[in-house]
């Protein structure tokens, strides 16, 4: 009994062990689509930015997620793609997620789309709202510009008379 | 002898650019009212200095070169090929001022890009682009596919006969209309007809794929842009595989193939005779190289084994060659992937697909099925005079709007533009290769760009060296105009120089 326990301690360690390494081994979108073929099938770890629409399907949802490189579609249940409070676009950046599902160079659910079917979320840090700064420096040449163009108007004015 | 260009040749091509140029910046209102709509302060400030630069140039260009004089055919051809580089630049500023172009030439390249509705982009992290500038992409590529000059002729231009010689210089030689100018206005038409149902059908589309309405119908709106403009641009990275739905699929296709007919044909098919659309020889023609192109793609895909069930090669494979075929660029793949996962003999078919093109006086760039139906005819003519008896008469007539004999001149011009085109895309893949590109992906991206496609295999990124960003360029503005406008301006330059 003793043994049997110590068993299932050893493979609960493996187990929450091999999720950790796998969580912190993050595969990028150029080398997912570069060697699709080597990672067709094969539980991966991706992570980035969450951007565009949540799209819900039913149950499910597609969640696009950009790493930098490249934007890969996830597939997840909807339950999880709650988790998901703030997608990126030019006022905000969004909740970054480490995911690890199955990848597909070719899904045969969704018409031979390049994929990850999610099976577990991990929200790395939260999305946040983008303040957007006034530039002076544009203002500032825009001011000129309308300066000049004044200026025109008024020797126009000045040659017609 | 060759003349020297006089001061007055100058001053009446000064005088209609700088019109041109005003009318450029009038439409630069639409993204100010956008960024103002959707509070985005420095994007408006960007489109309201660049209205300001263009404003001025335009103004000064006017008021130094006053004329009242009309154009003749040399002047109208340069107007034309001028307005195109001018307006790349112009439409560039806003574009680098917004940070997402890596240099003033990236933004330029995606700025010829839109209006020469190629498609083929060299922005950064365009997923947190603003709707401002995003709009803006989309805009130069629906402005562009009806023409620069289509659009001063329509709105800004009021009865003068040098309007004809500027519309011919656009690659437009088809009128609809008895004259010109209503004949820029049917195309805008067909056009502001055609936007609202597209962007109705891809917003309610979008939300029913869970899009959240604002962003679908602004999605839907840039979508239809280029799909119908044959363009290519999309709002976010991904391009269409962002929707992740089969029913958006279907319906770009839709307006894709809409975009690739002429706009002739729209006219017909609006007053009613749908015979047309049979028996035209460009649709026929198009119906017959699509099943050819196809089938070299399936061909090439099967034997790839990527796609194991034929709903999905068919899905990918024939969404890449309508995209080719049609001059628009969208890609339900990754760009790697045509490198990666097709093989040469797809990648074949779809060259094939893009260097055919779609419909004259349509938005479409390439060689163009009317040619390629009168190459075949022309074929056709000769075999019979090979098998007929000598005395035999042979006389061959195609079908275009109205029965038209096939004449040896209009065989010669086909055989002109078609041949100048194959120097095109033959001259972008030679210079590929001198940087280091394989063979295929070269051609595979000299022809995108010559045929105003806007595919790409993965080699158009903003770390190609700058020489293959600027033959891009020239391959797009010279396939956008088909020539003529390009060959005037040479013309014009060595007669400059050499003339007396």
């Amino acid at each position: 009994m003793k043994k049997k326990f110590k068993l299932i301690l050893i493979i609960l360690f493996l187990v929450f062990s091999a999720t950790r390494i796998a969580f912190s081994q993050s595969l990028s979108s150029g080398e997912l689509i570069r060697n699709a073929k080597e990672y067709d099938g094969k539980l991966i770890v991706y992570s980035g930015e969450v951007i565009g629409d949540v799209m819900l399907r039913g149950d499910f949802a597609w969640v696009n997620i950009n790493d930098g490189e490249n934007a890969l579609g996830a597939w997840m249940s909807a339950a999880l793609a709650k988790e998901i409070k703030i997608t990126g676009n030019y006022k905000s950046r969004g909740d970054r997620l480490e995911i690890m599902g199955v990848f597909h160079r070719a899904c045969f659910e969704h018409g031979g789309d390049l994929d990850i079917h999610v099976r577990s979320l991990l929200k790395v840090t939260n999305g946040r709202m983008v303040k957007e700064n006034l530039n002076f420096d544009k203002v500032s040449l825009s001011l000129i510009l309308l300066g000049v163009l004044f200026l025109i108007w008024i020797l126009t004015l000045f040659k017609h008379k | 002898m060759i003349l020297k260009p006089r001061l007055e040749d100058l001053k009446i091509i000064g005088f209609y650019l700088g019109k041109i140029i005003l009318g450029l910046a009038l439409i630069m209102v639409i993204p100010i009212l956008i960024a103002l709509c959707f509070r985005e302060t420095n994007p408006a400030l960007d489109f309201f200095i660049s209205m300001e630069i263009s404003v001025l140039l335009g103004l000064l260009l006017v008021k130094i070169c006053q004329t009242d004089k009309d154009l003749n055919w040399m002047q109208g051809m340069i107007v034309v090929s001028l307005s195109w580089v001018v307006a790349m630049i112009l439409g560039a500023i806003p574009l680098y001022l917004s940070g997402h172009w890596k240099s003033f030439l990236d933004a330029c390249f995606d700025a010829m890009s839109g209006f020469a509705t190629t498609g083929l982009t060299l922005v950064q992290d365009l997923d947190h682009l603003s709707y401002t500038h995003n709009l803006w992409r989309h805009l130069i590529m629906f402005l562009g596919g009806q023409g620069i000059v289509v659009i001063a002729l329509s709105f800004f231009v009021r009865g003068f006969s040098g309007a004809f010689k500027m519309y011919v210089g656009e690659a437009r030689d088809e009128k609809i209309m008895p004259n010109v100018i209503n004949t820029s206005r049917f195309i805008w038409l067909v056009s502001i007809v055609y936007l609202i149902l597209g962007t109705l059908a891809l917003g309610i589309t979008g939300i029913l794929n869970g899009m959240k309405p604002l962003n679908s119908f602004f999605h839907g709106a840039c979508v239809f842009m280029a799909a119908f403009d044959t363009g290519g641009f999309s709002p976010q990275s991904q391009n269409i595989l962002y929707y992740h739905s089969f029913a958006y699929e279907v319906i770009t296709v839709i307006l894709m193939v809409l975009g690739a007919l002429n706009f002739k044909l729209h006219y017909h098919l609006w007053m009613g005779n749908r015979k047309e659309l049979i028996k035209n020889i460009e649709t026929r023609t198009l119906f017959i190289t699509i099943l050819v192109t196809f089938s070299i793609v399936a061909v090439g895909l099967a034997q790839t084994g990527i796609y194991p069930a034929a709903t999905m090669l068919f899905r990918k494979g024939f969404y890449q060659l309508i995209s080719g075929h049609t001059g628009t660029g969208f890609q339900t793949i990754y760009a790697q992937q045509l490198g990666t996962d097709w093989n040469q003999l797809a990648l074949v078919g779809v060259i094939l697909a893009m260097a055919l093109g779609g419909a004259v006086c349509s938005t479409t760039g390439a060689i163009k099925m009317l040619r390629i139906g009168i190459i075949f005819k022309a074929f056709k003519e000769d075999l019979k005079r090979i098998i007929m008896p000598e005395r035999a008469i042979v006389i061959e007539k195609f079908h275009h709007i109205k029965e038209v004999f096939l004449e040896d001149k209009l065989v010669r011009s086909a055989l002109m533009i078609t041949l100048a085109y194959i120097i095109l895309y033959g001259l972008g893949a030679l210079i590929g290769m001198f940087y280091g590109y394989p063979f295929i992906g070269a051609l595979f991206e000299s022809t995108s760009a010559a045929a105003n496609v806007g595919l790409s295999c993965g080699i158009t990124n903003s770390a190609m060296p700058a020489a293959l960003k600027v033959t891009y360029i020239l391959q797009m503005w010279a396939g956008r105009l088909e020539f003529m406008s390009v060959f005037t301006i040479l013309g014009f330059l060595f007669a400059s120089l050499k003339g007396k």
